[in-house]
Parts: structure tokens; sequence; C-alpha cells
């Protein structure tokens, strides 16, 4: 087990591995970077960026997707 | 033209051949609600935006085939201006469309909208890009305001979220129809099929609905009774009704009795 850091993910703290990108988060997560859109402290991050944007301690990332809905 | 032709729905340069746009929400069962959503014959369908659960996640895109449908994300559950923003710029990111159902809710009881949060977030979206189709109550004028921010469609209610009781107020759904040139788009309220046709009848461009379905005992079957009814609506409409007279009109001749 390597170094972790603390990020808090959809409001809560949690501790990742150190070094990781936001698709290797993503990854970790077993979430399908193709359907998740990422918001890294209130910033939207595009997809294109997922592979070279580092998590950073005290990141506050929102992890959102669709759901079944109406009004 | 043959007899059951409808004019296609243009919305924001795209055309669509369902009058009936429906949402993806309250289903107990995801294979119902995609045969539902079949059977219904609508091409725009509603999805809402939420956080991803880390313990169990499923998101919507998983049973349902955005190939498919025309996805149109919500800004359901927004009760500031800000709020809908930030959903609305989430939902564009995903990479679908930039068109967004702006909802601003301001009161939970009966989840009416706040409209004047609901034209400074249309502001705020129209200038970014989006394509906004705009949740309100049926008010002329804020309709009116909300067709000046430049919102490709206003969506007035014919009832409460949720509460299928029909269209309340024909009178202001007919009056916000003639007054405005983007298409209207009734959205919540109506409960079942009569409800429909007669909210088609008002001339309105279409209708939006969920629980209607959902919360039927046979959504499938009541998806297929929605997608007559609004057609039913929408040519009783075209074809121009017999004035309503409260006298008896006998509609046979009264001459050549039998003496």
């Amino acid at each position: 087990m390597g170094d972790t850091i603390r990020v808090e993910l959809n409001g809560k703290e949690c501790d990742v591995c150190a070094g990781l990108t936001v698709r290797g988060l993503l990854e970790t997560l077993g979430l399908e970077s193709g359907l998740v859109v990422v918001e890294r402290n209130r910033e939207i991050l595009a997809r294109a960026r997922y592979d070279e944007v580092a998590v950073h301690e005290g990141d506050r990332l929102e992890l959102v997707h669709f759901v079944g809905g109406g009004a | 033209m043959g007899p059951e032709r409808i004019e296609p729905l243009l919305i924001g340069g795209k055309e669509f051949h369902s009058r009936l746009i429906v949402g993806t929400g309250k289903y107990s069962d995801s294979g119902v609600m995609v045969e539902a959503i079949r059977a219904s014959g609508a091409e725009m369908v509603t999805v809402a935006v939420r956080r991803v659960d880390l313990d169990r996640s499923e998101g919507i895109l998983h049973v349902l085939d955005p190939s498919e449908f025309f996805l149109l994300a919500n800004t359901a559950g927004c009760f500031t201006a800000d709020d809908a923003v930030r959903y609305a710029r989430l939902a564009r990111a995903a990479g679908f469309n930039e068109w967004i159902k702006l909802e601003v809710i301001g009161d939970v009881e009966t989840l009416l909208p706040d409209t004047q949060a609901t034209i400074e977030a249309a502001r705020v979206l129209v200038g970014e890009g989006f394509k906004v189709m705009a949740y309100t109550n049926d008010d002329l004028i804020t309709a009116l305001r909300l067709e000046d921010a430049g919102c490709v469609s206003v969506m007035p209610l014919a009832s409460p979220i949720g509460s299928g009781l029909g269209v309340v107020n024909p009178y202001f759904i007919r009056e916000i129809k003639q007054r405005l040139s983007v298409p209207v788009i009734v959205d919540a309220g109506v409960g079942t099929a009569s409800d429909a046709c007669i909210t088609m009848e008002q001339g309105v461009d279409g209708i939006l609905m969920n629980t209607a379905l959902a919360s039927a005992d046979d959504p499938v079957a009541m998806a297929r009774a929605m997608r007559y009814a609004v057609r039913a609506g929408r040519l009783a409409f075209m074809a121009g009704r017999m004035p309503a007279r409260e006298i008896a009109v006998p509609s046979s001749p009264t001459r050549g009795m039998l003496g």
C-alpha cells in the first residue's frame, strides 16, 4: 500500500492513492469515464483532460452522471 | 396529406415526430421503463443529473441507449438560479447535446417554480449557448419573459408535478400558446389519457409527462394510451371543434316527420 491523500469525494472524506490521475481514480472506483462528469473544486473538468490532471490532497471532487428523472 | 398525418414539431431547429416527451424517473423496473418509452413513441426523454452512488453505481445510460433517444437533461431539484446553471453545465459536459430542461423550484410543498430565478438562469444559459426549455407555471407574463430571454420552448404546467390533476387552467394555457412564438410544451400534471387529449386540444405543441406513465399499474399500456391521446388531441385541435352550446340542436331533419 503506497501513500494516500485525503480528498472529498461526492461530499465524503476519502483516502485515495497518491499520484492518481482523474482517469486513474475513476478506474479504481470502477467507473466508466465516458459516462461520468467530473467537477473538481467547483470547476468542470473536460473529459479530454482526465489523463493529465492529477488528484491532489484536499481536492473536492463531484462525480455525477445521468439518472432517471422527469421533473 | 393522409388522415393521420401530424406535422412535425420543430424545437430549437430540431424536428421531432412525436409530440410526447417522457421522463425516466420513478420506474421500479428499468426494463419496463424502456418498454414504456418505446410504447409512448417519444423521441425526446428527460434525465436528471445526480452524484454517482459510489457503493452501487448504475447510471441510466446502462439501460437507455442514447443513440435511440434524444436526451434532455433537467435541472430538477434545484432551488436557486446558480444551482440550476451548475447542473446544466454538468449535463452539457456529459457530451450529448447543449439542450437543458430548466427548472428552478420555489416551494417544496407544491414544487411550483421560482419564476424569477428561472428567468435569471435562462438568461445565463442562453448566453452560454444552451437550448433552454423552461418549466414554468401557467402565468402569461413569465412565459413571455422566458421567450424574450431566448428559450427555445416554454413549458407551463398543467397542474403541480406528480399530481395527476390534469390541466387545471385551460384558459391560461391557451392564452400562453396564442401569445408565444416558440413551441409551448405542457410539462407536469397530466394524469391519464383524457388529460393529455384535453391538454393537446388547447392547441399546445406537445406534452412532457413522467409520473402518469411510471405510476400507472401498467406503464407500458398507459404509454400506448398516451401516444394515441396526444395524437387524438392534436388532430381534434387541427380539425377545429364545433362551438359548445348549452342548448340542444337536433342533428336529424325536423321536416318530413309523419303527420
